[in-house]
């Protein structure tokens, strides 16, 4: 498939506030980004304006907020979700199709059971949870990830192996946690850490570095088998140099660190 | 009507900064001798179901929306 016969359904409900960047990231690839409200894919609006998610071929979660983030942070949109076009979204996982949920799509992919999913496509509850940054505020702030995947995930084809990425994030719930005690293992074995927070020099990351104090530095995972990716940190934001945070010093590449992410999801559907 | 009381609560071992820092405020009014301090969420759902049907209804509230497993706890009570 050509970048431009691509589509992309940037899905968003009331509070959804980075569906623009989102759009424009695979814009910005040639794709056809389109933002659709969840309504759109319920049938609660005109028929002109109805949409089918079977109909595209990557779905994107945006960050921002969802439903006022009542509750917990995602967890409103991932129940309407699952109420009201859960098989189409589990049927659209499963078919191997490109799935990216950024910060606030990061939580909701946690909340719809989608992230980390190691049993299982897409479990009835949450196995995991984005929880409050151990510094109890909302962190927001330039973070430098490494690229820890062994290959597993279709996001990063286009990133070299323990490479450091420039992408800021801005989140108040990002402690990845669960109730397995070998969870971090697990997530090893299967391939599924994606990215770590590390510090500017590449060590181990400690606060500020690593801004909400998740366990072995996790900043993104994917599912088993490599096509859902949730990170906290922003890629959308780091398309070209001039939003980085020191492009003004010494930051020497043309383009944004966050491009080679989206560069990967359509590498991954020009192989189909 | 029944009211469905739902008590959503933090497990052990899940940092609650929320009830630390309004303990630390608490101590700093001069509040002497106390102990932890934990936030809790208290949800009101009135219904027209038999207070039986809707205890069970209440939990799986929780199970569906109001409580993540991974860090909490939830407890039903109707009135």
């Amino acid at each position: 498939m050509k970048p431009q016969d691509a589509k992309v359904c940037v899905i968003r409900i009331e509070g959804t506030n980075c569906e623009d960047e989102m759009a424009n990231a695979f814009s910005m690839l040639g794709a056809q980004a389109e933002k659709v409200h969840l309504k759109q894919l319920t049938g609660q609006a005109p028929a002109a304006l109805r949409r089918s998610l079977e109909d595209y071929d990557i779905l994107a979660f945006p960050g921002g907020f969802s439903a006022g983030d009542y509750v917990r942070a995602g967890a409103i949109f991932a129940a309407r979700i699952r109420a009201a076009i859960g098989g189409d979204v589990k049927r659209f996982v499963e078919s191997g199709k490109p799935v990216i949920g950024v910060c606030n799509g990061f939580q909701i992919l946690v909340e719809l059971g989608l992230l980390p999913a190691m049993e299982q496509t897409m479990t009835d509850a949450p196995t995991a949870a984005l929880y409050n940054n151990d510094s109890g505020r909302f962190e927001c702030r330039p973070t430098v990830l490494r690229n820890d995947n062994r290959g597993k995930c279709l996001f990063t084809s286009e990133i070299p192996s323990k490479a450091l990425l420039s992408i800021p994030s801005a989140h108040a719930e990002g402690k990845l946690l669960s109730n397995d005690p070998d969870f971090v293992q697990k997530l090893e074995d299967n391939d599924q850490v994606v990215f770590r927070y590390v510090c500017p020099d590449g060590s181990d990351a400690v606060y500020p570095w690593n801004p909400n104090g998740s366990p072995s530095d996790i900043a993104g995972i994917c599912n088993p088998a490599g096509n859902v990716l949730g990170m906290m940190p922003h890629p959308e934001r780091v398309m070209t140099r001039f939003t980085h945070a020191d492009w003004t010093r010494g930051y020497s590449s043309e383009i944004g660190d966050g491009r080679a992410i989206f560069e990967s999801a359509m590498k991954y559907l020009e192989k189909l | 009507m029944t009211v469905i009381e739902i008590r959503i609560e933090l497990k052990k071992g899940v940092a609650d900064p929320e009830g630390k820092n309004t303990k630390k405020t608490l101590e700093a009014l001069g509040f002497e001798g106390l102990g932890e301090v934990r936030s809790v969420k208290l949800f009101e759902v009135e219904t027209s179901l038999p207070a039986d049907e809707a205890v069970k209804a209440g939990e799986e509230m929780c199970r569906k929306l109001l409580a993540n497993p991974v860090i909490q706890n939830f407890k039903v009570t109707v009135r």
